[in-house]
């Protein structure tokens, strides 16, 4: 199972990006534990500057904005 | 150009809804309808093309490119970029922690937060459209005269010592893990940077559009209600307390500069002298304290003490200043 983390102070957009994710895995009917994850140091770790940003598996994605459904479901199919 | 809004106004509220703009309702409602098309027209425009040019302004360049610059020269490029890079304030906290981490002395990075706030593309179409592009000049000037003072400052007080330990381990730290993983986009193309403005657009505009309408709405407000003269002969520049004053009235009210900067039009349109008016908007914009609640995670509170001490006395020195200059720019 993919683990997603969405990283961010709690603002609207970090909350709207973790609902996405969770949508469109439903649809695809891909299992996924997404995790929201509000720790400045873990952003730190990643070099994340702007949020909200996304960790799959451990991996630094994307960051900056509410990601597009495009980049989404990549993410979620490959391995 | 602009007058079409004018004109716009005449013909919704005098022809069509029957006001007489000679009447308080009917003078608050032209206001407030010209200002509000006016606005939205010009920010649908203005964004749309600045979000184009910008589209490769991307914060992590603008990390390497301030890490490593001469220090007085990193206040001046701390402060420009923060205010023509797009940044949220929720993102404030990771964009510190990630210019420290890159060894970018804390003076550069505060130049950079202070100033966002108070200079964004929204601020000036707003300002250049109510106040006229001499204010506008000035008003730039000075919110980054504030943010280049202001890290300049914290720089010579060693504000780095009062850091959490965490974020302190990292500025000591940054030698040694130099990042520079940047993606090279640098040659976008257009479809890519019309998908960016685009998204940009939406972003901000989802963002702003209430504040334009609260904003406007007080403007309108004070403009049909309250009487003539009155902030003229009880707020007038004259007595030096009023511009303190401002700034710790402006304090708890917790805006955007989109929010404030309509209500300024309305407070120097009747009479308010423009520094008293400076530092109130400036003092509602930057001087907020969710956003300082916020920085507690990365700072100590005696440092969270200096800063705000030191916001508010820069906001009364720049009322001051302007009470005495107004005549040359307003």
């Amino acid at each position: 199972m993919k683990i997603i983390k969405v990283l961010g102070s709690g603002c609207a957009k970090c909350t709207k990006t973790a609902e996405a994710i969770e949508r469109i895995a439903e649809e695809l009917n891909i299992a996924v534990n997404i995790i929201k994850e509000k720790d400045p140091q873990v952003m730190m770790k990643f070099g994340v500057m702007s949020t909200p940003a996304v960790v799959v598996d451990e991996k630094l994605v994307h960051s900056g904005s509410i990601p597009h459904r495009g980049d989404i479901e990549r993410w979620l199919v490959s391995d | 150009m602009l007058h079409l809004f004018t004109l716009f106004a005449d013909w919704l509220v005098l022809e069509q809804l029957g006001f007489d703009r000679s009447e308080r309702l009917g003078s608050a409602l032209h206001f407030f309808v010209e200002d509000t098309t006016k606005i939205f027209a010009l920010l649908i425009v203005m964004i749309y093309l600045i979000a184009l040019a910008r589209a490769s302004l991307r914060i992590e360049r603008v990390r390497d490119y301030l890490a490593g610059k001469n220090r007085l020269l990193g206040y001046g490029l701390g402060s420009m970029f923060g205010a023509i890079t797009p940044f949220c304030s929720c993102s404030s906290i990771p964009l510190f922690l990630g210019f420290t981490s890159a060894g970018i002395p804390i003076g550069t990075t505060m130049a950079f937060l202070l100033t966002s706030p108070l200079i964004n593309e929204v601020a000036i179409v707003l300002l250049g459209s109510l106040l006229g592009w001499k204010f506008t000049i000035a008003y730039i000037l000075i919110g980054m005269t504030v943010g280049i003072v202001g890290g300049f400052f914290l720089d010579s007080i060693n504000a780095g010592r009062l850091l959490q330990p965490f974020a302190r381990k990292a500025f000591e730290n940054a030698a040694k893990t130099s990042t520079s993983e940047t993606d090279s986009d640098n040659a976008l193309t257009l479809a890519v940077r019309h998908q960016f403005a685009v998204d940009e657009l939406k972003d901000i505009f989802s963002r702003v559009w209430k504040w334009v309408f609260i904003g406007v709405g007080l403007g309108a407000a004070l403009h049909g209600f309250v009487p003539d003269g009155w902030i003229e002969q009880n707020l007038a520049a004259g007595q030096w307390w009023n511009v303190p004053a401002a700034v710790l009235v402006g304090i708890p009210l917790y805006s955007n500069a989109t929010g404030v900067i309509p209500v300024m039009e309305s407070l120097i349109l009747h009479g308010l002298p423009v520094g008293t008016t400076l530092a109130f908007c400036m003092s509602t914009v930057a001087a907020s304290f969710p956003e300082f609640i916020l920085l507690k995670q990365v700072m100590q509170w005696r440092l969270l003490a200096l800063l705000f001490t030191m916001l508010l006395v820069s906001f009364t020195l720049v009322g001051w200043f302007f009470n005495i200059v107004a005549v040359w720019i307003v």
